[in-house]
């Protein structure tokens, strides 16, 4: 076999040291590779010899990656390392660029102009100042409370750049949308069923008095899929809710977000930075198609295929977000709705179109959309956006509250 | 230790033996795992063989299996211990009855190892022989069940607060499975050996199903295991694992079919594919298309 390893099999120490290149290369194309992992792979290079290139390649693979999306890169850098060891220099130089994306952001992480989107009977917004425009107010970073209150109905489209900040803000504040899911778990309670061995420990403790103690269910969040719009109609409702699921997700929620225009992205990642603003720029950079055009009923297809099975379990509810005006409807949006309802526990659409009394779902997409929804929301504004908290937590049927 | 085999070869035969045909990764990380004595960490689609691969291991290295399923809300007393309370009680009242209690004596006795339920992470350090625990379906579990494995898993201990710590008697041989509805904390990770399993090619997995249903016909087998193999190929929302190529053959050697037309793939493919959406895509056409290209394709060889 013609690798460095082979050559240098006589002497463990350049083995290592072969080892440790490789891990450098493979930390240098963004893999996380702790020391305890190197000393790992040498061990298990130990343990299967250097006779197979097939051998040296899953002992690698196994101690020094733990996740499948690494094995593409793994599998390269494996090939051009072990064929040439010379060629590390420039292989690293070509395999850079390849995870810019991903392990450094690129220089400019601003994205294209948000495009305006034409919509058919839409009456046109009052003239929004936008992003780095001119006329920006200045306002103190803490609003008085009259300001709050005006804030909380204004339109997150007609906002300056400053009140959407603070709208940013204010939106961490808001409740969560979904009901909790009693698990199979107990807790002691006022009233409910009898606690059989807790009642015994009391009364063994203190045999005079014979009280029955209860437990109930244990609650906990329902897991919460959120399906982001972020074509150009839906730029800034889209950031406004990236903030608000932000602030879910520090609660330890089990949250899972997507965003789509014409693909779709899993931005869970991203989003779990614990800085808001670093989350939300972190989850823009992972996404290709920000404020482009819409194709709603692939992307919910491609979300059902890949990932409605792994992340819509435990009863979860989805949250879906978007102004259901579809590109190119060819009529699939209407199935895969469907399919994404069979999924879920609820699905909530949350639509920014809404705030305008003349709506009707006219356009295919919504109309396609609506008989598969279990609640269709208005959310332009933190008022609305705080009914919507309101809303989903007080009243509603729980159609299904526990499985098992 | 005993069983433990010293390369790859001798274990991908040993798996052999038991009729699981692993592929030279998956053999190697296996390896890896009983000779680093490193926790194996699986994950891959649903019906590629992980939970199979650790009573596979179990069988052939002579070991007891140890399961551990994980669902939500799992937590310590499934998983790892238990005080068994009835006994504690029963205890006492004996004591009592017994004539004047010594208070000292009863309270350590009520709190020692014999009160304790065992639940499979304990059972699995306390095995006389050095175990196979299968942790299966860890995405499943909640998050900070994840950090007590991390005690196990790396010290192979566990620590009861009431009796002390628990120190494997023989460490236990891990397998890890996810099916990633989440993904798993990478502190976890590191200590494991990480392994994708991956659905197996064409002639490992035409092995496979002729070894588990021998007495179907040869070139039946070879038609439906080219057909689920390309029929992982669409974009369906629950590709068929290994298990169900093998049930589905089953189905047909039980209706006598020879061979694979329309007819019988319509009438089992419920065995095959467990969605609405899926089975109707293949009942719509889908499979007339599929078994035509497979006919040409075996034309042309």
């Amino acid at each position: 076999m013609p690798s460095p390893a082979a050559s240098s099999a006589a002497s463990p120490g350049s083995l290592a040291r072969n080892v440790v290149v490789f891990a450098r290369v493979l930390r240098a194309s963004g893999l996380p590779i702790g020391i305890d992992r190197v000393a790992a792979a040498v061990r298990a290079l130990d343990a299967v010899g250097l006779a197979r290139r097939d051998d040296v390649h899953a002992a690698l693979a196994a101690t020094l990656i733990s996740r499948r999306d690494h094995l593409a890169l793994f599998d390269a850098a494996f090939d051009a390392f072990w064929r040439d060891p010379k060629l590390v220099e420039r292989m690293m130089a070509a395999l850079l660029p390849k995870i810019s994306g991903r392990g450094r952001p690129p220089s400019d992480p601003r994205r294209p102009a948000r495009l305006q989107q034409a919509l058919a009977g839409r009456p046109p917004p009052p003239a929004p100042p936008r992003e780095g425009g001119g006329d920006e107010h200045t306002i103190d970073a803490l609003l008085t409370w009259s300001e709050r209150e005006r804030l909380k109905t204004r339109d997150f489209d007609s906002m300056t750049i400053e009140e959407f900040r603070e709208a940013c803000r204010l939106v961490r504040e808001l409740p969560s949308p979904v009901h909790p899911v009693k698990v199979r778990r107990w807790r002691t309670a006022a009233r409910g069923s009898m606690d059989l061995s807790a009642t015994l420990r009391r009364m063994a403790r203190d045999p005079s008095v014979t009280r029955v103690l209860r437990r109930e269910r244990r609650e906990r969040p329902a897991p919460l899929v959120v399906l982001c719009d972020i074509s150009g109609s839906m730029d800034r409702y889209a950031r406004v809710m990236l903030h608000y699921v932000h602030a879910l997700m520090r609660d330890r929620q089990r949250v899972s977000v997507f965003t789509f225009g014409t693909r779709l992205t899993n931005v869970t990642r991203a989003m779990r930075h614990r800085d808001p603003d670093e989350a939300i720029a972190g989850a823009s950079r992972a996404v290709e198609d920000w404020s482009g055009g819409t194709r709603i009923g692939p992307s919910i297809e491609a979300f059902n295929r890949l990932w409605a099975r792994r992340v819509l379990t435990g009863n979860a509810a989805v949250l879906l977000v978007t102004d259901g005006l579809d590109r190119a409807d060819d009529g699939s949006l209407g199935d895969a709705a469907a399919t994404l309802a069979r999924f879920a526990r609820r699905i909530v659409w949350l639509n920014p179109l809404l705030r305008y009394d003349g709506f009707e779902p006219r356009a295919a997409g919504v109309r396609a959309l609506l008989p598969h929804v279990d609640r269709h929301l208005p959310v332009h504004s933190l008022d609305r956006l705080q009914d919507l908290g309101r809303a989903l937590r007080d009243q509603g049927p729980r159609p299904q509250p526990s499985r098992h | 230790m005993t069983g433990v085999p010293d390369s790859v070869d001798a274990v991908e035969a040993l798996l052999a033996t038991r009729g699981y045909l692993a592929d030279r990764r998956l053999a190697t990380a296996v390896f890896l795992s009983l000779r680093l004595q490193r926790p194996l960490f699986l994950e891959g689609e649903a019906g590629v063989g992980k939970t199979e691969l650790a009573k596979v291991l179990a069988e052939v290295t002579d070991a007891p299996l140890i399961r551990l399923q994980c669902h939500e809300g799992l937590d310590v007393a499934q998983a790892a211990y238990e005080w068994n309370v009835s006994r504690q009680l029963l205890h006492v009242r004996l004591a009592e009855s017994a004539g004047p209690v010594e208070r000292d004596a009863v309270e350590r006795s009520l709190y020692g190892r014999d009160m304790l339920l065992a639940r499979p992470l304990l059972a699995a350090l306390e095995s006389e022989r050095p175990a196979v625990l299968l942790i299966d379906e860890l995405d499943r579990a909640d998050e900070p069940f994840e950090a007590f494995l991390l005690e196990v898993l790396s010290d192979w201990q566990i620590t009861i607060p009431e009796l002390g710590t628990v120190r494997a008697r023989h460490r236990p041989r891990v397998v890890l499975t996810s099916n990633r509805t989440r993904e798993i904390h990478d502190a976890l990770k590191r200590r494991c050996l990480y392994h994708w399993v991956e659905f197996p090619d064409l002639d490992r997995e035409y092995a496979i199903v002729a070894r588990a249903v021998p007495e179907a016909p040869a070139s039946l087998t070879r038609q439906a295991v080219a057909f689920v193999q390309r029929a992982r190929t669409l974009e369906l929302f629950k590709s068929p694992g290994i298990a169900e190529a093998i049930d589905w053959v089953n189905a047909l050697v039980a209706l006598d079919r020879m061979d694979l037309d329309p007819v019988a793939v319509s009438d089992t493919i419920g065995v095959l594919l467990k969605y609405h959406e899926d089975i109707a895509r293949m009942q719509g056409g889908e499979a007339e298309r599929l078994l035509q290209e497979l006919a040409t394709a075996s034309g042309r060889a």
